[in-house]
């Protein structure tokens, strides 16, 4: 069984790392967690944003998510905040598009347009 | 919704809507009964009687003009097609309990679902938010509390991803061993 002492133990680690500090002034990613959005696969997109994150080390981004209603037909929908200010909103989510969006527009900067609300097939 | 634990986040996103800031989440089992029950309680802005009624069944409202939402209804719904039911008590200014319970036995209950990725995912999502869950099966009980682990963890952030993995696993762990065993389909 999992125990406190292993969470004493991450603590230590974590302490150790420089890498501790998931800064406020990065990428917010925000995954759209109303009934639609839970319903059309939320979660398992949220889930990838995490992996992915934790997978390349990067804390410059922090998930969350909301329970706003959004448009029921394009959901899983996640909006990404840049630092500037600057908001972009994926629609018809997948897991599967969570890596590009990752190396695209949070290491690199560059919103992935064909995600975006223009783009969507309707 | 697929399984509970997806009904869950849509209640609890609820709560969290709502203002709260200390959400208590109980999933206990009686086998005697053959009953699993649920319930979410929040300490959030609460809703008026009249607009409750609303809520847990907007069909039966005569009013056309207000926007009515789909997760109470949903998550009443799935609960009724397993002999179950749901029930809201709310306060305005004070906070709200949703009740929900399920026959285990019958057909067409609902699978647990991924109990822990729900939870992960809310403390990850509102680090800020109190969370509780109890579990019980009638003799053994565990419960997680995230305002403890933070004190276990002192400066370290909650949504460090370690920790997040570690309170994933720790309710996965959990539940199999409340809930496992004598109750395996629970699992299912
Ligand atoms: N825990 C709560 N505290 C206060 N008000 C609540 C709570 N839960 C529900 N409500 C009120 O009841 C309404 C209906 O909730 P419901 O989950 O059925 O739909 P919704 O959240 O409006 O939309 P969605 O279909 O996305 O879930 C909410 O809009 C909110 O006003
Ligand atoms: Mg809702």
């Amino acid at each position: 069984m999992k125990s406190l002492a292993e969470l004493a133990a991450i603590r230590e680690k974590a302490l150790k790392e420089i890498s501790l500090r998931q800064s406020n002034d990065g990428y917010k990613i925000i995954v759209g967690m109303a009934t639609c959005g839970i319903a059309a696969g939320a979660r398992p997109v949220m889930n990838s944003f995490v992996e992915e994150l934790k997978k390349r080390n990067l804390t410059n981004a922090t998930v969350s998510m909301t329970g706003c209603v959004g448009v029921c037909r394009l959901e899983p929908m996640v909006e990404v905040i840049a630092p500037d200010g600057e908001k972009t909103t994926y629609v018809k989510m997948s897991p599967e598009m969570v890596e590009k969006i990752v190396v695209e527009h949070i290491v690199n900067g560059k919103p992935v347009k064909e995600y975006t609300i223009g783009n969507a097939d309707n | 919704m697929r399984d509970i634990s997806l009904h869950l986040m849509d209640i609890i996103q609820n709560s969290i809507t709502a203002n709260s800031n200390r959400i208590v989440t109980t999933i206990s089992t009686d086998n005697e009964k053959d009953f699993l029950y649920i319930s979410i309680k929040d300490n959030g802005k609460g809703m008026s009687k009249e607009f409750l009624e609303n809520v847990i069944d907007p069909f039966t409202t005569s009013r056309t003009t207000r926007k009515v939402g789909l997760g109470i209804p949903l998550f009443k719904e799935s609960a009724e097609r397993a002999e179950g039911f749901l029930s809201i008590e709310s306060e305005l200014g004070k906070g709200t309990l949703v009740s929900v319970s399920y026959k285990i036995s019958h057909i067409d209950r609902l699978p647990l679902g991924d109990i822990a990725q729900t939870f992960s995912q809310l403390v990850m999502a509102s680090p800020e938010i109190e969370f509780e869950l109890k579990m019980n099966n009638g003799s053994d009980s565990i419960q997680i509390n995230t305002v403890e682990i933070q004190d276990t963890l002192g400066e370290v952030p909650i949504t460090n991803f370690e920790v997040i993995e570690w309170i994933n696993n720790y309710i996965t762990e959990s539940i199999k061993c409340i809930f496992g065993g004598v109750l395996d389909e629970i699992l299912s």
